[in-house]
C-alpha cells in the first residue's frame, strides 16, 4: 500500500516559481503588484510632466479663498465672500437634503406600489405594473428633465397670482406653485415653543414606552391592549394641550405676493422639487420590485400556517410575512438609497447646487483646480457610500436568520 | 300495479334536464369583475381610483397624440395649424429626425453607413441571443462585426480594422499553440503576441486604401452615440467583470485586494464624476502631447464603471454555487483555469444572467449622462441644439416623450429577453 506523503522536497529550482503550486501564487502576486505599481508610476510621472508643462501644481489652497459666487439655496450661512470650502459644505448639505427627501418619498411610493402589485385587484395590479415598467426603463436623467420642465414651463409665474381676477390661485391660501418654486408657510417659533417641542419629543418616547409595555403585558398575561388609537392620543393630545395652554407660541408665516415675487414663508426651489420627485418616482419603481420580490419570497405555507392558528389577515402580514420579507427587502433597499445619493449628482442638469454643482461645477471652473476638486468630490461620495454600506452590514447581521 | 303506481308519482323525471347557463352574477365578465375588482368595499374604491387615474391619463394624452401635427416647419406654424386646440407638435420629430438619430455633425450623405451598421448589429447579435434558432456558423459574423461596424461608422482605411482583427487572430494562434502546456502561458503569450503585432503594424502606411470618408469621433451624436456607448461598453465590461470577480474570489491576498479596492472605489462614486474625470482630468495622466478623443476616454471610464458592477453580479453567481462544484473540479484533477472554464463559470454565469442584464440596461440608460459633459447624445441633442433653435424653442413634451419612448422600447425589450432566457436556461426541475 502506498500512503499519501508530502511531495518530494527537492532543492528549489527557478522553474518551480511557475510550475509548483506552492510558489506560483507568489509569482503571480509579485507580477500583479509590479504591474500596478508600474501603471501608477507611469500615470504619476505623466501627471508631473503635464503639470510642469502647464505651470500648475497640486494644492488645496483654493479652498480657503473667497468663492465669489452665490448659491440659491443654503442651509447654513453663506455669502459670495465665503470660502470655497464653505461653498462645498453648502453643497454637501444640499446633497444630503435632496437624498434624504428622495429616500423617504421613494420608500413610501415603492412600498405602496409593491404591495399594490400583489393586490387581488386586476386593474390596480396592471396599473402598478405599468408604472414600474415605465419608470424603470427610461433614464432618470429624462425624468429629471421632464419634471423640471413641468416646474418651469407649465406652472404659472408669480405675477399670474396678481390682480382681482388672477389666472392662478394659491392652494388653501397657503401653498403657491410657481415657476420659481413652491412657496409654503414657514413656522415662526415664538417664546415657549421650546416647551411644546420638548413635550412632543416626550410624547414620541411615551408612545414607544406604551407599546413596549403593551407587548410585555401580552407576552406575560396574554391580555391584548389596543395599540392604534392610544398611540395617537399619546402622540398628539399632550402637545396640543400645551400648545393651547401656552397661547399658541408657534404660528405660521404665510407667503404673500409682494412686488414681483412672493415674500415670506419658505421657498422650495423648482430644481429641488424636480430632482427630489424624479429620483423618488424613478427609484420607487425599483423599490416596488424589491418589495414584491420580498413578499413573494415568504413561502405561502407561512401565511397559511398563521391563518390556521386563527390569526387575522393584517396580523398575519405584520407578524409573520413582513418580518421575514424585510430580511429580503432591506439589502436592495439600502443599495437603492445609495443609488439615490449617487444619482443626486445629476442636480447639475437642473442647476440645483449640490456638491457636484458647487465643488465640481462652479468652484472647479473658477479656480481651474480640476484634479483637486474632482478628487475631493469622489472622496465625498466614496465616504457616503462606505458609511451606508457599513450601516447595511450592521443591519444585515442584526436581522440575519439566527441558526442554532 | 307497478304501472299505475309509476304513473301516479309525477315527480320522477325520466329525461335529463338540459344544462342551463349559470346565473348572470356567477359567470363571464360580471363574475370576473366581482371577484377581481369589487370583492370588497376597499377593493371597489381602489378600482374606481385606478379607473379614474387611467381616464385622466388617457384624456390628457390621447387628444394630444391624435390631434398631433406631423408636418410643419416651426413651432409657430404648428400652433397656427392647431389654432388653440390641444395637440402635439410632432413635426419637430419629422423635421429633426436625422439630428435626433445621428447628431448634427455627422455628414448627412453617409447616414446609410451607421444605419447599415445598426441593421447588421441584429444579424451579429441574433446567434448570440437565440442560439437554438440560428446556426452556429453565424457566430463568425458576430466575431467580425465589431470591425465591420468600426469601418462603417468611423470610416477611414479598411486596413485599420483588418490589422486590429489580424492582431486578435495572431493572439489566438499563439494561445492555441501554448495552451496545451499551461493556460497562463497561452493566455499571456497570446496577449503579448497581439500587442506586438499591433505595435509593428502601427508603422505601416495605411492611408487611403479602400478608404471610406472618415468621420471624427466628435461628430457622433444622437441616439447613435447612446447605442455605440451602450453596446461597446457592455460587451467590453463583461470579460473585465469576470476577471475582477475571479480576482476578488482569489486566495492570493494582493490580487484580491487590488480587485476589492478597484470595485469598491468605482461603485462608491457616481458615474458623473467618472465622466468629469474623462472630460477634464484624464488628459493630465496621459503622456504629454497625446490627443485622445473624448469618446474613447468616455468609453474607457464607462467600461471601468460597468465592469465593477458586473464583477459584483458575477461574484454573487460564484458565491451561489455550492462548494461541492469546486471540490468536484479539484477531485477531477483539473487545474484552476480548467476548473473555472469547464465547471464553475458556465454555471455561475448562468445564474448571473438576470443581474448582468440589469446592469446592461442600467448602463444603457446611464449613457444619457454624457450630455452633461457636453456630448450631443439623444438627450444632449434635445436640450442643446434642438430646444435652443428658434424654430423649436418650447417643444418639450414631444421631444422628451420621444426620447423616453426610444429608451423604453430598447430597455423593456432587453429585460423581456432576459426573462425569457432565464426560463430557457432553467435546467433544474423545480
Amino acid at each position: 500500500m502506498t500512503t499519501l506523503s508530502d511531495p518530494p522536497r527537492g532543492a528549489f529550482r527557478l522553474s518551480m516559481l511557475i510550475n509548483d503550486t506552492r510558489y506560483r501564487s507568489y509569482t503571480f502576486q509579485f507580477i500583479a503588484l509590479v504591474i500596478v505599481i508600474a501603471i501608477f508610476g507611469y500615470l504619476g510621472s505623466n501627471l508631473m510632466a503635464n503639470l510642469r508643462a502647464a505651470g500648475l501644481n497640486i494644492s488645496y489652497g483654493f479652498l480657503g479663498q473667497s468663492s465669489n459666487y452665490d448659491i440659491n439655496q443654503t442651509l447654513i450661512e453663506y455669502s459670495s465672500r465665503s470660502t470655497h470650502w464653505r461653498a462645498a459644505m453648502v453643497g454637501i448639505l444640499n446633497t444630503m437634503l435632496v437624498a434624504f427627501l428622495a429616500c423617504i418619498t421613494a420608500t413610501i411610493i415603492g412600498v405602496l406600489a409593491g404591495v399594490l402589485r400583489l393586490s387581488p385587484n386586476w386593474i390596480v395590479r396592471k396599473l402598478m405594473a405599468g408604472y414600474v415598467e415605465a419608470f424603470r426603463n427610461v433614464p432618470v436623467l429624462i425624468w429629471i428633465i421632464i419634471i423640471f420642465t413641468i416646474m418651469t414651463a407649465v406652472l404659472p409665474a408669480p405675477n399670474a397670482f396678481r390682480g382681482d381676477n388672477p389666472t392662478a390661485s394659491m392652494l388653501f391660501g397657503a401653498f403657491a406653485f410657481t415657476n420659481r418654486g413652491l412657496y409654503l408657510p414657514a413656522p415662526v417659533w415664538g417664546p415657549g415653543s421650546l416647551i411644546v417641542a420638548l413635550v412632543f419629543v416626550a410624547s414620541i418616547i411615551g408612545v414607544f414606552v406604551y407599546r413596549r409595555y403593551a407587548t410585555k403585558l401580552l407576552y406575560d398575561t396574554g391580555k391584548l391592549l389596543p395599540m392604534g388609537w392610544p398611540s395617537l392620543v399619546i402622540l398628539f393630545v399632550p402637545t396640543l394641550l400645551v400648545f393651547f395652554v401656552l397661547g399658541r407660541p408657534i404660528s405660521l408665516d404665510y407667503p404673500e405676493l409682494k412686488g414681483f415675487n412672493f415674500q415670506g414663508g419658505i421657498q422650495v426651489l423648482g430644481s429641488l422639487i424636480a430632482l427630489w420627485w424624479a429620483l423618488a418616482i424613478y427609484t420607487g419603481a425599483f423599490i416596488a420590485e424589491n418589495v414584491r420580490a420580498g413578499i413573494q419570497s415568504v413561502s405561502k405555507g407561512q401565511a397559511e400556517a398563521a391563518a390556521s392558528l386563527g390569526m387575522r389577515p393584517n396580523r398575519i402580514m405584520n407578524l409573520v410575512v413582513l418580518p421575514q420579507a424585510l430580511r429580503v427587502i432591506i439589502p436592495p433597499l439600502i443599495s437603492n438609497y445609495l443609488n439615490i445619493t449617487k444619482n443626486s449628482s445629476l442636480a447639475i442638469v437642473v442647476g440645483y447646487m449640490d456638491i457636484t454643482g458647487t465643488l465640481g461645477g462652479i468652484t472647479l471652473n473658477q479656480t481651474g483646480r480640476a484634479i483637486e476638486a474632482i478628487l475631493l468630490l469622489m472622496l465625498f461620495y466614496l465616504l457616503i457610500s462606505l458609511a451606508i454600506s457599513g450601516l447595511m452590514n450592521v443591519y444585515n447581521n442584526a436581522v440575519r436568520l439566527k441558526e442554532r | 300495479m307497478s304501472d299505475t303506481h309509476q304513473q301516479s308519482i309525477g315527480y320522477v323525471r325520466d329525461s335529463m334536464l338540459p344544462e342551463t347557463a349559470p346565473p348572470l352574477g356567477e359567470a363571464g365578465a360580471i363574475k370576473w369583475a366581482r371577484a377581481n375588482l369589487f370583492s370588497s368595499v376597499a377593493n371597489g374604491i381602489l378600482t374606481l381610483v385606478a379607473l379614474f387615474t387611467i381616464y385622466l391619463l388617457i384624456s390628457a394624452v390621447l387628444p394630444w397624440i391624435l390631434n398631433g401635427i406631423w408636418e410643419a416647419p416651426s413651432i409657430r406654424a404648428c400652433r397656427e395649424i392647431l389654432d388653440g386646440a390641444t395637440g402635439g407638435c410632432f413635426a419637430v420629430l419629422t423635421e429633426r429626425w436625422n439630428q435626433l438619430l445621428f447628431g448634427f455633425k455627422y455628414p448627412s450623405d453617409i447616414y446609410w453607413r451607421p444605419t447599415l451598421a445598426f441593421v447588421l448589429l441584429f444579424v451579429a447579435i441574433a446567434p448570440v441571443l437565440f442560439r437554438k434558432v440560428f446556426p452556429a456558423q453565424m457566430l463568425v459574423f458576430t466575431a467580425l462585426y465589431p470591425f465591420v461596424a468600426y469601418y462603417l461608422i468611423w470610416g477611414g482605411s479598411i486596413l485599420i480594422p483588418i490589422f486590429a482583427l489580424l492582431g486578435f487572430v495572431v493572439g489566438y494562434l499563439v494561445y492555441s499553440r501554448f495552451v496545451a502546456q499551461s493556460f497562463a502561458a497561452g493566455f499571456f503569450g497570446g496577449i503579448v503576441a497581439a500587442l506586438l503585432f499591433w505595435y509593428v503594424t502601427g508603422f505601416l502606411p495605411v492611408e487611403g486604401i479602400l478608404a471610406l470618408e472618415e468621420v471624427p469621433s466628435r461628430d457622433m451624436g444622437g441616439f447613435m452615440l447612446n447605442l455605440i456607448l451602450g453596446t461597446v461598453c457592455v460587451s467590453l465590461s463583461i470579460p473585465f467583470g469576470i476577471a475582477l470577480a475571479l480576482g476578488r474570489q482569489s486566495d492570493m491576498p494582493i490580487i484580491k485586494w487590488i480587485c476589492v479596492v478597484f470595485i469598491e472605489f468605482i461603485r462608491g462614486v457616481p458615474l458623473i464624476t467618472l465622466l468629469f474625470v474623462a472630460n477634464v482630468v484624464l488628459a493630465y495622466f496621459l503622456p504629454p502631447g497625446t490627443n485622445f478623443d473624448l469618446i474613447l476616454r468616455v468609453i474607457i471610464m464607462i467600461t471601468m464603471f460597468a465592469s465593477a458592477y458586473i464583477a459584483e453580479v458575477i461574484r454573487g453567481g460564484l458565491a451561489a454555487l455550492p462548494n461541492g462544484q469546486y471540490e468536484a473540479g479539484d477531485s477531477l484533477g483539473l487545474d484552476y483555469a480548467q476548473k473555472m472554464r469547464l465547471i464553475i463559470l458556465p454555471q455561475a454565469l448562468k445564474i448571473s444572467i438576470p443581474g448582468i442584464v440589469n446592469v446592461a440596461v442600467g448602463l444603457f440608460k446611464d449613457t444619457t449622462l454624457v450630455s452633461v459633459i457636453s456630448m450631443f447624445d439623444l438627450v444632449g441633442m434635445i436640450r442643446g441644439p434642438i430646444l435652443a433653435s428658434t424654430e423649436w424653442n418650447g417643444v418639450y413634451w414631444e421631444l422628451l416623450s420621444f426620447a423616453a419612448l426610444l429608451f423604453f422600447v430598447v430597455c423593456y425589450g432587453i429585460s423581456q429577453y432576459s426573462q425569457w432566457l432565464e426560463r430557457e436556461l432553467q435546467t433544474d426541475h423545480r
